[in-house]
């Protein structure tokens, strides 16, 4: 049996899973139990596993993480909620500089088992400190796992993999998925991080894409397929660890890649498969190896502006139709 | 004279004989670490850089003859003195400075980074402020487990002006959570003195309402004093009381890393804190007390055997292998982040 579900509601049915299984499983953040989240994501939580495993913290965005840390460190698996990927900046010597070296500081006498959930993105109309896609520099940070899903059944079976790895892991929420629906299968899922999925066949170019691009991207290839040109669509789901085996297959195959980041140019994601794929399937290569992104501004707020300048779907479709013709 | 176990730690603390020799011991060793440390920094064998307690070592040693082998410190980039007061080996200790494989980082933390977990020596974080809200998890998770253990956590005056501080004290006092906070006071951050950039006088303790916490100051150079408000403190925080904020007046002898020679110190500040210096006082005081010299000199020997000996074992010890660099990033063992 399966059931359609929102991307939202597939928060708290992971994170649901994973507390009833797991005892040491704890969940912290600003307004996340007795409201249910901002976004309404982790509703019923606190009514089914109570105060002490589900709690509100004051707004401290380093109190938040550091707790998450040390409880990390000293036996629990604690999940942390940072509302809005953007807040990541005011913890982010917790996020990039304590969480991810401790275990390799110290030479592995330390794990650090947790997740860190957090909205990330655009596409709400929120302004420059609400939305940004900031997945990119969580990838550039050695010690952390970066996970990114399109869908809801992938919401659950990676959250699920994420607090169960040993690891720490950045979980980034689409803001603008929520609302989306997807079939889900009865029972537990458990995903594994790591592991790209072709969500499309083509043969003509590969494109890869995460989180809110996926969605768009399966819609260019389908334009794309009306007017001849068969479009491969990988969801890259993790960003570390980094399934670079599926994409460079892939390109062999096809010998065109189209990269689809939310995040701003410079040094995104993209930029990272573009230079494997140009070293390792270099002869294999018949078109440049091209990026869609968000160009290299804050994301404006106005609904004119943002429509504009996140990757469209006509964007996609333009870059590929270049790289093929 | 071997390890010291207390039996029943009694409150009247000039009779206890067993718990005062155990507190010189840790100032001595302590002592004779720093002292040994600077001297190889000065000969280019401990390389970076290196923040020594010397001057400060009661608060180390109060709070280490203090707290149970379980529970948790946290401490600085100046944390040598934590980490052996909780009973690291010196060896181990020593080798990290000299980056040698030997060390009880393998040689991938450094003297700011000091951990050993084994001895609840949680680790050494060199970014002020950082460690508070990192002690506050750890106490959080030792009351989910309803375990008894505190944590205690040991930063500077400077680190009172930073958020994290502000963040973690609020944030343990809503949740409750066991565990101390230990500002030592030494007067200075890096090169400023702390009055200059504070707007209190009593840069931890003048705070401490705002949090709905007692104002705590103790004579930071005082074993006996610091022992004091240490058990006291962590006693409340064992039997669900909540945290504390304890400052502790203190000041170092040295500059504040490497080889600084502390010239932004007035001559006579500087002289007036020598007279206060923790180890002589301390010998005096036991002695005043009709403590035996025999059992003092033993514990100075003791400790420079020691130190001689984690000095060997540390020269003596290969660099880390180059391989090591790749190794206990993930929990795997290896840094894999493709595959
Ligand atoms: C966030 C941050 N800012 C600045 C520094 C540089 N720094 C290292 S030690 C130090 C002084 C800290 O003073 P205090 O908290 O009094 O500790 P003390 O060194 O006196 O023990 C500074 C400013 C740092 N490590 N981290
Ligand atoms: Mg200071």
């Amino acid at each position: 049996m399966a059931e359609l579900i929102t991307y939202r509601d597939a928060v708290a049915r992971g994170l649901a899973q994973e507390m009833r299984r797991d005892p040491s499983v704890h969940f912290l953040g600003e307004d996340v139990a007795a409201a249910g989240g901002v976004f309404k994501a982790t509703k019923g939580l606190l009514e089914e596993f109570g105060p002490q495993r589900v709690r509100d913290t004051p707004i401290s965005e380093e109190a938040i993480l550091g707790a998450a840390m040390g409880a990390a460190m000293t036996g629990l698996k604690p999940v942390a909620e940072i509302m809005f990927s953007d807040f990541l900046a005011t913890c982010w010597d917790l996020v990039a500089v304590e969480i991810p070296k401790t275990r390799y500081m110290t030479d592995g006498q330390v794990t650090m088992p947790l997740v860190i959930r957090t909205a990330n993105g655009g596409g709400l109309r929120f302004g420059a400190q609400h939305s940004q896609a900031v997945e990119n520099w969580a990838m550039a940070i050695p010690g952390l796992k970066v996970v990114a899903p399109s869908n809801p059944k992938d919401v659950i079976g990676l959250l699920a993999a994420a607090i169960r790895d040993p690891d720490p892991v950045l979980f980034f929420e689409q803001k603008s998925l929520y609302p989306s629906k997807g079939e889900v299968p009865d029972g537990e899922i458990v995903d594994e991080l790591g592991v790209a999925t072709t969500i499309r066949s083509g043969s003509d170019v590969t494109i890869v894409a995460l989180a809110s691009m996926v969605p768009r991207a399966v819609d260019a290839a389908e334009e794309l397929e009306g007017i001849g040109i068969s479009a491969e669509v990988i969801d890259l789901r993790c960003l570390v660890p980094l399934d670079t085996a599926t994409v460079i297959e892939s390109v062999k195959r096809t010998s065109r890649l189209v990269t689809v980041e939310e995040n701003p140019r410079l040094c995104g994601w993209g930029a990272e498969i573009v230079s494997i794929v140009g070293e390792e399937c270099f002869w294999h290569l018949d078109g440049p190896l091209t990026r869609v992104t968000t160009p290299h501004i804050p994301l404006p707020s106005a609904d004119a502006l943002e429509d504009e300048f996140l990757p469209s779907v006509d964007r996609i479709v333009e870059a590929v139709q270049k790289v093929v013709q | 004279m071997s390890t010291t176990q207390l039996e029943e730690p009694t409150r009247d603390l000039s009779e206890d004989e067993l718990l005062r020799l155990g507190l010189y011991r840790q100032v001595v060793r302590i002592r004779a670490f720093e002292e040994r440390a600077y001297r190889l920094f000065m000969e280019g064998l401990v390389k970076g850089t290196s923040h020594l307690s010397l001057g400060m070592e009661a608060i180390a040693a109060g709070f280490g003859e203090a707290m149970r082998a379980d529970d948790y410190t946290f401490c600085t980039y100046r944390g040598h003195a934590h980490t052996l007061a909780r009973g690291t080996p010196m060896a181990g200790v020593m080798g990290e400075l000299l980056g040698r494989a030997s060390g009880v980082c393998g040689g991938k933390g450094g003297s700011m980074h000091l951990t050993s977990v084994e001895h609840g020596a949680m680790g050494s974080y060199a970014i002020i402020g950082a460690h508070l809200p990192i002690a506050n998890g750890a106490a959080w998770s030792a009351q989910v487990r309803d375990s008894g253990q505190v944590a205690v956590c040991f930063f500077g005056d400077g680190t009172t002006n930073i958020g994290a501080f502000h963040e973690a004290l609020n944030f343990a006092k809503v949740w409750n959570l066991p565990v101390v906070f230990v500002c030592e006071n030494n007067l200075y951050m890096e090169y400023t003195a702390i009055g200059d950039v504070t707007a209190v006088e009593h840069p931890a303790a003048d705070r401490a309402s705002a949090y709905g916490l007692e104002p705590i100051i103790v004579d930071g150079n005082d074993p006996d004093a610091v022992y004091e408000v240490a058990a006291t403190a962590i006693e409340r925080a064992r039997t669900g009381g909540g945290p504390s904020l304890i400052e502790a007046k203190t000041y170092r002898h040295g500059g504040h890393s490497r080889a600084d020679p502390g010239q932004y110190r007035p001559d006579e500040e500087v002289a007036a804190w020598l007279e206060r210096d923790p180890v002589p006082t301390y010998r005096a005081r036991l002695l005043a007390d009709g403590l035996d010299e025999a059992a003092l000199t033993e514990i100075e020997t003791q400790a420079q055997a020691d130190v001689d000996a984690a000095t060997d074992v540390a020269r003596a010890a290969p660099p880390p292998d180059l391989q090591a660099a790749y190794t206990n990033l993930w929990a795997d063992g290896g840094s894999s982040w493709r595959n």
